[in-house]
């Protein structure tokens, strides 16, 4: 896979890579055990301050970028087109959110070849995810888990990678435009399975994608401690970002080949 | 009468915590400053002038004058559900009051937060003027709630490009999105099942990008809503 290729590239390149990152992990105490069992955060600024802003960098992130969006977009396509799967209700929601996938795949495409990349191809998907949801085209339930852990793990996802792009103002902002929309999903699905459109705790499944979501400290400070605001708005009030190994993490299942 | 004797008291606490200079000494040591951005964030706070002084309260410059600027919209939006709250509409359900307190409270977070985090470069509380809002009504009071979440999202996509820290892009984008998802949610209540919740009107459909503004037009937007004249002459630019 060509995600896999990045980190193996960056590896080979840098032995010391994981050292790199690890220390920086010690600069930030977000999510407790949380951050020490996951690989660094603020993996994209960690990249700029530990090998300085490269065009192949932003290239990496936009093909990250959009291996992602064709899982997503390939995941409502089949959904839409699986009969009696989608009540005629909630159509209209899943045909707007996958019009938005569609159109992501299309312009990160777009933008990689004008940068004078190559846009990685599409993966072939495995939405059972070797088994672990046989029924997710069959079962409205499952189809929706899936839907709402894809929507938050793409919220992380772009969130994760926006210091990595900083140098290059008009990517980095339509990564912004891209990930709001992502957000505006999430939400809507969350409240189409009777939750909340934001994140409580680190509540949500699978684990993986909401780990961390929980912490109160921002910017060095406990927020609970300086404002009167409830310690559980504190938590939903802060969308965290993931690496790029732990979204891989949970990415791999679903990629076949 | 209470704070000599009571150290420890909420209310003591409270003040200790609003204290500026450990928020800002953490903050700035959390965010890895280099001594050329250090020298960003206090030359913005010489260079700004006493507020008023140039016929309105001065953001200020670089990163700090972008966080202050944060921190105005998160004073409108936190001011608009406080009142939201303590003049519920007729009809209000108990799903629809949940969900406006929710917001509420995130927005009191974001407030909170960047007071804190700003210390002394922070600018003084706004004057708000919701005279234009029916606070009676429900289309009027969710009509106002959408607009200022549509708004804060596309301020802060915008806004991210004028951050030159990481670790302040990194905030930013903790905030905006739980702004999308306020935007989302309140769009769902105006049009439930239906596409608004990201709507071609504010989600190009060509290229499913939300939309960005540039903080003189967020603020020109905003205006209505605020009595305090704000001055975004020294705010980056790109």
């Amino acid at each position: 896979m060509n995600l896999y290729k990045i980190l193996n590239d960056i590896e080979k390149s840098d032995a010391d890579v994981y050292e790199r990152l690890s220390s920086r992990r010690n600069a930030f105490r977000f999510g407790g055990k949380i951050a020490l069992a996951a690989v660094p955060l603020v993996m994209g600024s960690m990249f700029r301050k530990a090998y300085g802003q490269s065009a192949s960098g932003v290239l990496d992130v936009l093909n990250y970028a959009l291996t992602l969006e064709y899982l997503e977009d390939d995941f409502y396509v089949r959904g839409l087109a699986a009969p009696g799967l989608i009540p005629a209700g909630d159509r209209t929601i899943f045909t707007q959110i996958g019009r938005h996938e569609t159109a992501h795949v299309a312009f990160l495409r777009t933008a990689i070849s004008g940068a004078g990349g190559t846009p990685v191809s599409k993966p072939v998907f495995d939405f059972t995810a070797r088994g672990q949801f046989p029924d997710v085209f069959t079962n409205y339930q499952t189809f929706l888990t899936l839907s709402q852990a894809f929507e938050d793990t793409g919220v992380r996802a772009y969130k994760g990678q926006a210091g990595a792009l900083i140098a290059n103002n008009d990517v980095l902002t339509a990564a912004l435009q891209i990930h709001s929309v992502e957000a505006r999903h999430a939400s809507e699905v969350r409240r189409l399975r009777g939750q909340k459109g934001w994140i409580t705790g680190n509540m949500g499944a699978p684990a993986a994608v909401y780990a961390g979501e929980e912490t109160t400290m921002q910017g060095g400070l406990n927020v609970t401690g300086i404002t009167t605001a409830p310690a559980s708005a504190v938590g939903e009030a802060f969308d965290e970002p993931l690496t790029m190994q732990a979204v891989l993490a949970i990415a791999k299942p679903f990629i076949a080949g | 009468m209470f704070k000599l004797n009571f150290a420890g008291s909420p209310k003591t606490e409270l003040a200790k915590s609003e204290t500026q200079p450990v928020g800002r000494r953490n903050f700035l040591r959390y965010a890895g400053v280099t001594a050329a951005s250090s020298a960003i964030v206090l030359a913005g706070c010489k260079d700004n002038d006493p507020p008023m002084a140039t016929g309105g309260v001065d953001l200020g410059s670089g990163d700090t004058g972008i966080l202050n600027y944060a921190y105005a919209l998160e004073q409108l939006e936190a001011a608009f559900y406080i009142q939201v709250l303590q003049s519920k509409y007729s009809g209000m359900t108990t799903a629809e009051e949940q969900i406006l307190t929710d917001i509420r409270d995130h927005e009191i977070a974001h407030r909170d937060f960047f007071k804190a985090a700003l210390g002394a470069s922070a600018i003084p509380a706004l004057e708000v003027d919701f005279s234009s809002i029916n606070f009676g009504s429900r289309a009027s009071v969710l009509g106002a709630a959408k607009t200022f979440e549509d708004l804060g999202v596309s301020a802060y996509n915008g806004a991210g490009k004028l951050l030159t820290s990481p670790d302040f892009l990194l905030l930013a984008g903790k905030i905006v999105s739980v702004e999308a998802r306020h935007a989302a949610a309140i769009r769902s209540l105006l049009n439930p099942k239906s596409a608004d919740f990201a709507g071609d009107d504010i989600v190009t459909p060509a290229n499913g990008l939300d939309a960005q503004r540039s903080p003189t037009d967020v603020l020109m937007l905003a205006r209505t809503y605020v009595k305090t004249q704000i001055n975004a002459g020294n705010l980056p630019t790109s």
